[in-house]
């Protein structure tokens, strides 16, 4: 069948397009993500990235295109959040990943309880789950963090880590995260990359959303740049270094407006 | 020493407790105040025959604070219930099918309400302020603007169940409202539903892009406090005997009140049903105990004032968190840390 995808693919998109009224936000969108690699999206604002998760992520539907998730054509009309959490996309936002008056606990498990009849939340496995993660998954040792501490408690990239931790522990083949290190200091930004490191130990696929293009360069193993709403180009990390990288985003940024000046 | 630290835990994360002090405090004041009235037992019992209604609606309030979101037409569902339920039994001389009917106007304002908050997004404050002068509207008109007589419902199963008096003495409506007091905390801090309201109202984003239905999860709340300040309105009623089309006027601030001084914040994302429960026997009983105390009736408000800013200042400046660090340092007081523990300030995820 056409349809079934190669077993090494954890995502593909086909001809994506996305408007909103007569707006075009994302056109021709190709692109695929193996099981086990870690893409960089690199865009300026407004070039179309916030767009693309949201699709993926389910929350918006594609205008038209086909998208492909583990061996799954996705019908875009009932793709849901839910749906996308049922194929295995989990997704970390900048700044929207955890409830900040609530505790940890509810956090790992919000949208998803473990409950017993009646939709009451069983909060003793809940607890038991979450420290699990905590101590395991991502690492956080002592220092007074429980998971009954309210997410306000924690740090920028700490509460990365929960958001990581807990996409990881529901067993997620795609993990997208979208500009996870915005509005971090530097020693939050180490702690967030040394996350994403574990998503690639653990085997799974990721798409990396940032600004930054040296921590796109560390954590990436193939590098795709969107611009005004269309993929402009797609390098593997072994073809070019950081500086070659950087180099080439400027000169691309410049090519263009020449390009367009012609 | 583990137990010890269990122990300590525990009272800092005791729900209510500053709240429920005040209310303990307030009444050793009235017992000293006004002994001949706060030794017996006469004056309680008149409270748990007042406050119920008043208590169940701060509930249903609680949960619309928790989800970020204000609803001011529940006193109008007060006086909608007490109508249906009045007229319903008047025309069919059926008990249950007007108390359910009543319950199910409620439900339908409710609805309604949820209909413009959450479809059409009207901020709650303007849809709610609006939707509670049309049904006193409605309810005045249908009503002709007269007040209805039930005294025959005095000997109805119904009257006997929610607002009888046990052993002779004891008001069921109070047995009521404790049960929904505890009902409703198990939603709120047990169930889906609760979560979903806390991370709405915390972050309706954050609660969206996590999977809850945003839009849904409103409308049952605003449907489900329809359907809570009828049956406050039934209690009302039946407790009286009578229907008259202005009653729930007037409870609007007290309800809120009793709300905030129960320690929910007006921020949302956080509900504290207890305090709501303690709360509103504080503002139910302090115009009896001033008044019993002998300083005159033109004190009331103002000691009322005082109480109710005392506890809203308690409540931000000692609230939970200032309660849980009360119980770090009596660990600490007890049990002396080891120098190297500090407490976290560089973060505990080093991977």
């Amino acid at each position: 069948m056409a349809e079934t995808l190669k077993d090494q693919q954890a995502l593909r998109l086909v001809n994506i397009e996305k408007y909103f009224g007569s707006v075009c936000a994302l056109k021709n969108i190709n692109l695929e993500v193996d099981r086990n690699e870690i893409v960089g999206l690199i865009g300026d604002n407004g070039a179309g990235k916030s767009t693309l998760v949201k699709i993926l992520t389910g929350v918006y539907p594609p205008t038209s295109g086909d998208l492909y998730i583990g061996n799954h054509k996705v019908d875009p009309r009932t793709y849901s959040v839910t749906q996308a959490y049922a194929l295995g996309i989990e997704t970390v936002y900048q700044d929207k990943s955890l409830g900040e008056k609530q505790a940890l606990w509810r956090n790992f498990f919000i949208g998803r309880e473990i409950v017993h009849r009646f939709g009451f939340i069983n909060v003793r496995k809940e607890k038991e789950i979450a420290r699990e993660i905590m101590v395991n998954t991502i690492g956080f040792r002592g220092r007074g963090i429980t998971v009954d501490s309210r997410a306000s408690k924690l740090s920028g990239g700490e509460r990365q880590g929960v958001a990581i931790g807990r996409a990881m522990h529901f067993e997620a083949d795609l993990i997208i995260l979208d500009e996870p290190t915005v509005a971090l200091s530097l020693k939050e930004v180490r702690k967030v990359l040394n996350f994403v490191h574990k998503i690639k130990e653990a085997g799974k696929a990721s798409i990396y959303i940032s600004h930054n293009i040296a921590d796109v360069y560390e954590i990436a193993d193939r590098f795709i740049v969107i611009d005004r709403g269309e993929i402009v180009a797609g390098i593997q990390k072994a073809e070019i270094s950081l500086k070659e990288l950087d180099e080439f985003l400027l000169e691309y940024s410049h090519g263009l407006k020449d390009k367009a000046g012609q | 020493m583990s137990r010890m630290k269990f122990r300590l835990g525990f009272l800092g994360r005791l729900e209510g407790l500053p709240i429920g002090i005040v209310l303990a405090v307030l009444y050793i004041v009235f017992v000293f105040t006004a002994p001949s009235v706060f030794t017996g037992y006469r004056i309680y019992m008149s409270f748990f025959q007042t406050v119920p209604p008043m208590l169940v609606l701060a509930l249903g309030l609680t949960f619309i604070i928790t989800a970020g979101e204000i609803d001011l037409s529940f006193p109008a569902v007060v006086a909608l219930a007490g109508f249906v339920f009045t007229w319903v039994f008047k025309t069919f001389h059926t008990t249950w099918g007007a108390f359910v009917l009543a319950l199910a106007a409620g439900a339908v304002v409710g609805y309604i309400n949820g209909l413009l908050v959450a479809r059409l997004r009207v901020p709650s404050i303007m849809a709610t302020l609006a939707t509670q002068f049309f049904w006193y509207g409605v309810t005045i008109l249908i009503a002709g603007g007269l007040q209805i007589n039930i005294d025959d419902v005095i000997p109805t199963a119904i009257h006997a169940i929610f607002v009888g008096r046990l052993f002779g003495v004891f008001p069921a409506q109070a047995l009521w409202a404790l049960g929904l007091t505890v009902l409703f905390w198990f939603i709120l801090n047990r169930h889906r539903f609760g979560e979903a309201v806390m991370f709405i109202g915390d972050n309706a984003e954050v609660a969206r892009v996590m999977g809850i239905n945003v839009e849904a999860s409103r409308m049952r709340l605003f449907v489900m406090h329809g359907v809570i300040a009828a049956f406050a309105g039934l209690l009302l009623t039946l407790e009286i005997n009578v229907f008259y089309p202005t009653q729930g006027q007037g409870m609007l601030l007290p309800v809120m009140a009793a709300v905030f001084i129960g320690g929910t914040s007006i921020a949302g994302g956080q509900g504290v049903l207890v305090g709501t429960f303690f709360g509103s026997y504080i503002i139910g009983s302090l115009e009896a105990g001033v008044v019993a105390t002998g300083i005159g009736g033109y004190w009331v408000q103002l000691v009322e004032g005082l109480v109710m800013a005392a506890s809203v200042i308690l409540n931000v400046v000692i609230g939970e968190e200032g309660l849980s660090a009360l119980s770090r340092a009596a660990r600490k007081w007890a049990v002396p840390e080891p120098p190297d523990a500090r407490p976290r300030s560089r973060g505990g995820a080093s991977g």
